[in-house]
């Protein structure tokens, strides 16, 4: 009769990875002239490195941290931070986007000495980390999501983010060579524009060596929930779809019903090859590790650290899962391809012609919308090859 | 075996008389006995459930203690996670009063933080304190209209207020994913839908000297006016003989419709003020991150509190200690997250075991046996 139960309750998880349009502008102004001694570099509080003791690294998480999926990324770049020497973290997780996040960041600093934080989630940033380090100017606030803007918000404040579109991409790819049926499946959370530009980008890596391939995709409503997750994955199975990706917290469900079910998937956030030995291709994961050293090594030295900092391929902040099994040689070859060309940059996903779902010509002929492009933050269709709507 | 019997008989009520100055105090003993008894058991169960895996108990007892009570950073911590369950607490504890099993108040406080949230963005540029008595209002009052929907659906169709209140819910949390996706959508909260800020001047500020928000006076202001409208007034007098028979109160006269519908508005609107004082003293602005969970524990806080509003602050302060020492504990000890809820479950469960003895274990009958 009365049960409280954290996973149905918990509150929603917003993971989303993108730029307000501002911290773009941002942080677009400060990469183009890095010779100039942006007022957007500041110097790391030096505290930690004075006192010479272990410097204390705090981590929150807003989901379990062995989720399968966008936590357990965080956590296994956690993992990487607590192996390096003169480091020690702390980690907490379930912590919501409310009163709990601000809490556990103040009984960090004030219980375990932190100077460093990594509070995770997306919707901690605001109001939460924007209050906190308001108060405490001594600790070093570093979140997942680039939503810093030089000026507007605090000096001891800083975000990252990573353009895991790439990785799409290249999944597309191997799943358009894998595709029987040529039919694809995309469960996603909510029509946001990093998640549409997930989409996208795996439908246009399928579509560019498998031309007759399409995506259904479905949107959840929200960032977990498992049994939503499931019944979708197994519409799109009974509609002939044999690969199953996803853009939710935790692929985990998505993964183990492909399999269940004898069809193919991709995996997200992390890799979920573990719980598909025979179905698993591959799967567009986050390198936090790669982040996390940069920052930590600088925090801890005293150096100046950027405010916003963002990558794909080429800065190691994403990576591909193993390839599995099933994905034939050729598969192999044209996935390494295309990864060779985003991490050069020579290849460019979102370029035209390009047309949405519904016959509208989003990028004319000529033009192209380079991984930087601010345009692509405000994402709002679906292209042409997915079948579905943002509505 | 019949003499042993007829002595005990003749000897027990002497003591209470002659101890009459005594009987309210131990009245009020009585019913703190078996709580306190079923902490203290909780807690040794507790403990043995730490040592399984494999760390010291009393380290952990102690340490979670350092995070809940021993310092004022700490305590602070307890009394603001505890501000919002004593609302949602009485959002289940006030209908049970009349035999109702409400569990829908996390809907409650959701609408009632969309409206507090399109409220004060509409008078954004009215003086503060007009656009937080707004802001209230509309909260307690969306919110009220959610659980007396409950309410109503009961005494007019007969519909299970414990199942409507849950569905209730879930269309409430539907309602606020449309409200904030759609039409209140900022335009410019891109990856994160939400509605826009109410403005910085308009926020519930802390309490004074405290760094703790408004919310925990609202809670406690709420739990004292609801011990006093239904353990000291005629509404609530009427409202206990619903919940004991209330077949039996329809034919004394008393009119059962409006006495459920009240209560459960008030129930729903003391959950409303909980989400009104999510967006004016938390967030802003009401988005997904209104849904906190609050609501379901809220159901826990007022069935260990056995539906008592002063009981519900002193557990939501419980609560609210065990939630601010789980950091800790997953900190210190690498525990998982879920110990709390363990706990929790533990509390719950010997609770229940606990109250199948009220009325065998009695103080006056301890103090007042022969000695």
């Amino acid at each position: 009769m009365v049960t409280v139960s954290p996973q149905s309750t918990r509150r929603t998880v917003l993971l989303a990875f993108t730029l307000s349009a501002f911290g773009l502008v941002a942080c677009g102004k400060k990469t183009e002239s890095s010779s100039e001694p942006a007022a957007a570099v500041s110097a790391a509080t030096p505290e930690a490195a004075k006192k010479g003791g272990d410097l204390t690294v705090g981590f929150i998480y807003v989901g379990p941290k062995d989720d399968y999926g966008y936590n357990q990324a965080h956590a296994e770049g956690a993992k990487f931070v607590a192996s390096m020497p003169g480091v020690k973290i702390r980690e907490e997780e379930k912590v919501p986007e409310s009163m709990e996040v601000q809490k556990t960041m103040e009984s960090m600093i004030n219980l375990d000495n932190a100077k460093l934080l990594f509070p995770t989630s997306f919707g901690y940033f605001d109001p939460h980390i924007l209050k906190l380090a308001d108060k405490y100017k001594d600790t070093t606030f570093l979140h997942c999501g680039g939503l810093y803007t030089e000026g507007k918000h605090p000096a001891n404040v800083g975000s990252y983010f990573g353009y895991i579109d790439e990785a799409q991409y290249v999944a597309g790819v191997v799943a358009g060579l894998t595709t029987k049926t040529g039919k694809l499946g995309f469960i996603a959370a909510k029509p946001i524009p990093q998640v549409l530009r997930n989409v996208n980008a795996f439908t246009l890596g399928a579509r560019s060596v498998n031309p007759k391939a399409t995506t259904k995709v479905i949107f959840t409503g929200d960032w977990a929930l498992p049994v939503k997750e499931a019944e979708a994955a197994n519409s799109l199975a009974d509609q002939g779809v044999d690969v199953l990706t996803s853009h939710v917290d935790s692929p985990k469900v998505v993964v183990e019903t492909a399999e269940r079910r004898g069809i193919f998937s991709s995996g997200y956030h992390a890799s979920q090859a573990a719980l598909a030995p025979k179905g698993y291709l591959t799967g567009a994961e986050w390198n936090w590790a790669k982040v996390y050293e940069d920052y930590v090594n600088k925090v801890k030295a005293g150096e100046k650290w950027d405010h916003l900092v963002r990558g794909g391929f080429k800065e190691g902040y994403i990576k591909m899962s193993p390839y599995g099994t099933p994905v034939s040689d050729e598969a192999k070859k044209k996935a390494d391809e295309a990864k060779a060309g985003l991490t050069a940059g020579t290849l460019i996903i979102f370029k035209g012609p390009l047309k949405d779902n519904k016959g509208k010509e989003i990028i004319p002929a000529g033009k192209e919308l380079g991984q930087r492009d601010i345009e692509l933050e405000k994402m709002d269709y679906l292209v042409e090859g997915v079948e579905g709507s943002t509505s | 075996m019949e003499s042993v019997s007829t002595s005990t008989l003749a000897t027990e009520p002497v003591p209470i008389r002659e101890r009459a100055w005594l009987s309210p105090l131990l009245g009020v003993l009585d019913s703190l006995l078996i709580p306190a008894a079923s902490l203290v058991a909780s807690l040794a169960v507790f403990a043995l459930f730490i040592l399984i895996t494999g760390n010291p108990p009393f380290e952990v007892l102690s340490e979670m203690y350092r995070g809940a009570f021993g310092t004022w950073f700490s305590f602070q911590n307890t009394l603001l996670r505890a501000a919002p369950l004593m609302l949602t607490g009485l959002c289940t504890a006030l209908p049970a009063r009349l035999g109702l099993i409400i569990i829908g108040g996390e809907g409650a406080m959701v609408v009632g933080g969309v409206a507090a949230a399109a409220t004060g963005v509409a008078l954004t540029d009215s003086p503060p304190y007009v656009v937080l008595g707004a802001m209230m209002l509309a909260a307690m009052l969306v919110g009220g209209l959610w659980i007396g929907l409950a309410g109503a659906l009961k005494v007019f169709r007969g519909v299970n207020e414990t199942i409507s209140s849950l569905l209730l819910a879930y269309l409430g949390i539907a309602l606020l994913n449309h409200l904030v996706e759609g039409p209140l959508k900022d335009p410019e909260s891109l990856n994160k839908p939400s509605t826009r800020h109410i403005g910085e001047a308009n926020m519930l500020g802390n309490l004074p000297g405290l760094d703790v928000h408004y919310g925990l006076l609202f809670g406690l202001m709420a739990c004292v006016g609801a011990w006093l409208l239904m353990d000291h007034s005629v509404f609530g007098f009427s409202g206990r003989i619903v919940g004991g028979n209330s077949r039996a109160a329809r034919l004394s006269g008393l009119g059962v419709p409006k006495l459920v519908i009240l209560t459960c508005g008030l129930a729903g609107a003391a959950a409303g003020l909980a989400g009104m004082v999510e967006v004016a003293a938390v967030h802003g602005k009401a988005n997904a991150s209104l849904m906190t969970g609050y609501g379901y524990t809220g159901i826990l806080v007022a069935f260990l509190a056995r539906q008592h509003p002063l009981g519900v602050i002193a557990v939501a302060v419980l609560l609210g200690g065990i939630g601010a020492s789980g950091g800790l504990l997953q900190r210190q000890f690498e525990l998982p997250d879920a110990t709390v809820s363990v706990l929790q479950g533990i509390i719950f469960v010997v609770l229940l075991v606990g109250e199948s003895f009220r009325g065998k274990w009695k103080l006056s009958r301890l103090l007042g046996s022969p000695a």
